[in-house]
């Protein structure tokens, strides 16, 4: 039951990139083409879950037992920049189709703030080793929905006649905000599916 | 001194990290509910920013090409450790409302670019310098948004009450309104300034990932 609650609100109620506002900059830098969506939601999803798994325990039996939890946010960031390395060269050697379709991404995902901020907040929030996972993993496919339907409303503002002071950057952040809004509607679906055991 | 003036200026107005450079943009948004939350977020950002710009500038003939992005990222996450102890300490409540934020200045993408950009080439009072007016031009962006949303969003400045009664139209404070609100005012810059801003691109000169990745995201983002 938690674990379905926590997916639900982290997929749709508080989207990652539309509520809670982490991974803005690939969410306006990627959004440009369909394909690029899918293949940047698929490394940051990958790379969240996986990062939640490695994290969780180095706090909880390392830096926690020994009074180190003020070096989480050194020692997260490093955990994650290797890890994106590792899972590069991993990648590279064993599944190359992967690699080809999600290489030119993972570099970039070290310096997105969703991946750092989920690990981060799996801590904040008390949550067992199967719930980070879960919330680092629904965080990333609600990054990927609000990136690929981002990507669809992009690809028809590209056409569109707009005036000369919103072209550009203008027009994509009030496309955003329309899209945030709709977000908004989902807000209490998780208490309504599951009752409020999860709050 | 005329260069360290004209380096603080640059960081203000001609490359205004979020207003031109669309850099950062997850805290321009995020915390940008309240004033003094953004002055705040600003503020930290600049302490974070002067003190590893130094750092790092000290640094630029010691830390090896190979390695200088984590060393770079550990310098900054040691700063950012420090300034939300430091927070934690003195301002509590402050502390409290920016939450996750204030540890995500780590990957913010203006210091880490700024590192790379401006740092690792200059010397440490040139970078200090460069430090202050990104900073400066941070904190100035965020209070211009976020007196926009608190204005009209909760009727109040500074968490002033402006007008007694009535509580403002909460579009405004939601997520929806900070989109809404940076596109505007970036509309309106673009329109002061002649579009000539449009033509800014943050483009792979300021980004950590560059050498990485060799440009091959824009190349992709055109394919």
């Amino acid at each position: 039951m938690r674990i379905g609650f926590i997916l639900v609100s982290v997929i749709l109620v508080d989207n990652f990139v539309l509520s809670k506002f982490l991974g803005i900059c690939p969410f306006l830098g990627v959004s440009k083409k369909f394909s690029s969506a899918i293949g940047m939601s698929g490394a940051v999803t990958f790379v969240m879950a996986l990062s939640a798994a490695a994290t969780w325990p180095i706090y909880h039996f390392l830096l926690a037992p020994n009074d180190l939890g003020y070096l989480r946010t050194l020692t997260f960031i490093l955990i994650i920049a290797m890890l994106v390395q590792i899972v590069e060269i991993l990648l590279k050697r064993f599944i190359p189709a992967l690699y080809s379709a999600l290489g030119v991404y993972l570099p970039l995902i070290t310096t997105n703030c969703a991946v750092l901020g989920v690990t981060l907040l799996n801590i904040t929030e008390d949550y067992s080793f199967i719930e980070s996972v879960v919330n680092a993993a629904g965080g990333g496919i609600g990054f990927g929905i609000a990136l690929i339907m981002f990507s669809g409303v992009r690809e028809k503002l590209e056409t569109c006649n707009l005036p000369k002071a919103f072209r550009g950057m203008p027009a994509v952040l009030i496309a955003a905000s329309i899209v945030s809004l709709s977000f908004a509607g989902f807000a209490g679906l998780a208490e309504g599916i599951f009752g409020s055991i999860g709050g | 001194m005329n260069k360290a003036l004209k380096t603080v200026k640059n960081g203000i107005f001609d490359e205004n990290p979020t207003l031109k450079l669309f850099l950062g943009m997850c805290p321009s948004l995020a915390v940008t509910t309240s004033a003094s939350n953004a002055i705040g977020m600003g503020l930290a950002t600049t302490a974070v920013l002067i003190c590893s710009n130094a750092v790092i500038s000290s640094l630029r003939r010691v830390i090896p090409k190979e390695v200088r992005l984590p060393a770079y990222i550990v310098i900054v996450a040691g700063f950012v450790t420090a300034v939300s102890l430091l927070m934690e300490a003195y301002l509590p409540a402050l502390y409290k409302s920016l939450g996750l934020f204030l540890s995500l200045i780590v990957v913010n993408c203006i210091i880490l670019g700024r590192a790379e950009m401006f740092a690792s080439k200059n010397t440490v009072f040139l970078s200090v310098c460069d430090g202050l007016g990104m900073g400066l031009g941070f904190t100035s962006s965020l209070l211009l948004i976020s007196s926009v949303r608190e204005i009209l969003g909760s009727l109040s400045w500074f968490g002033i009450s402006l007008a007694g009664e009535g509580s403002g139209m909460l579009f405004f404070i939601v997520p929806a309104g900070g989109f809404f609100v940076l596109g505007m005012i970036s509309a309106v810059i673009n329109r002061i300034t002649k579009y000539r801003i449009s033509k800014v691109k943050p483009g792979c000169k300021s980004c950590p990932a560059a050498n990485v990745c060799g440009g091959n995201c824009e190349e992709e983002a055109k394919a």
